[in-house]
């Protein structure tokens, strides 16, 4: 416990109790410029993969939006929001994996139980008999 | 760091806890559990227009009235806006005064322009008549692009806030740490908005 409890605050500046600019948090321009770069690829790549209908399918082209969307949060995540395993000694993690846990289940849930409520009570075609 | 561990030899209860699994930047965690507690208000949104928006009621739909270049725009500015809040970030952290709030300053010229032109799209969708109250698909779109407009609106208030408050007590140890709260909202609001370009603007338009 109290090795990794030490881990999560060896970013050079030395253990942060008693340093008074450590304010917990790290940066550097490298980053920022390779999260920027890569991100306005994988923005740039959709909009064109839409904009230029590449892709002649609508289905094919909705997932692999999604996929490049899934990919570009990632690298938000990494190089912006400086997200890591070691970060607050684990916890911002393990807050952010419980968080998408939620999330899958109550968008997957939400959109598959709606899906079918909605194909099985769809009103009939001709309203004008309806009372 | 101090080491209080409180033994008592008497059989008395013994606390092994000496401080060190405290988080040391408490803040920061709470604004993080913060942050995902507004994920789960943006997926409730995301989820509702899912659900609803195929449900045109006979009225336009995303296709007919989304206009990519225009959203592209807005994704440019909000890009933007995360990478010079970064190298506002990299000045506050090398103590520039001046440099973080020449920073700050573009990033909420960037955040105004990305309203400004959201707020334009609004307007004109409802002089169109494809206002909230067209059809199921445009309340859940007005909802889910309004909140997070509304984010990003409070995030700029926020930022002129911390601009004053670095003007006038400098950077602090407290301006730092708000300084960093916001930085994550930011962030956060433009992984948000990837959710959005891609669900909302770019899937719609697919159809």
């Amino acid at each position: 416990m109290s090795d990794h409890d030490h881990k999560h605050d060896d970013h050079g500046h030395g253990h942060g109790h008693d340093d008074h600019d450590d304010v917990g948090y790290h940066a550097t321009v490298k980053g920022y410029v390779i999260g920027f770069i890569l991100s306005v690829i994988l923005t740039a790549i959709p909009f064109w993969l839409v904009m230029g209908k590449v892709i002649a399918s609508p289905a094919t082209t909705g997932i692999v939006l999604l996929a490049f969307a899934a990919v570009q949060i990632v690298v938000h995540m990494i190089y912006f929001l400086h997200m890591n395993s070691k970060v607050e000694g684990g916890w911002s993690m393990l807050s952010l994996i419980f968080t998408i846990a939620v999330v899958v289940i109550m968008l997957a849930g939400s959109i598959w139980v709606m899906f079918h409520l909605n194909s099985n009570m769809m009103p009939i075609h001709d309203m004008r008999n309806m009372p | 760091m101090q080491a209080t561990t409180m033994t008592n030899n008497t059989g008395a209860p013994v606390f092994y806890d000496n401080g060190d699994h405290h988080p040391q930047h408490g803040t920061l965690l709470g604004f993080w559990i913060y942050l995902m507690s507004d994920c789960l208000i943006f997926a409730v949104l995301f989820a509702t227009y899912a659900v609803l928006g195929r449900s045109y009621a006979a009225g336009p739909s995303g296709a007919d009235l989304f206009d990519l270049p225009l959203v592209a725009l807005n994704t440019g500015f909000l890009l933007l806006s995360s990478i010079t809040y970064g190298f506002a970030m990299i000045k506050m952290l090398a103590n520039k005064k001046q440099g973080t709030l020449a920073w700050l300053a573009v990033t909420g010229i960037l955040g105004l322009c990305f309203l400004a032109v959201e707020l334009y799209e609004f307007a004109h969708l409802i002089h169109e008549g494809a206002g909230p109250q067209r059809s199921a698909f445009l309340s859940s779109f007005f909802t889910l692009v309004g909140t997070h407009g509304l984010h990003v609106t409070f995030g700029t208030i926020w930022l002129v806030t911390l601009m004053v408050q670095v003007t006038k007590l400098g950077l602090t140890k407290e301006n730092k740490r708000r300084l960093i709260c916001l930085s994550m909202f930011w962030h956060f609001l433009d992984v948000i908005w990837i959710g959005v370009f891609t669900f909302v603007y770019l899937m719609g338009a697919l159809q």
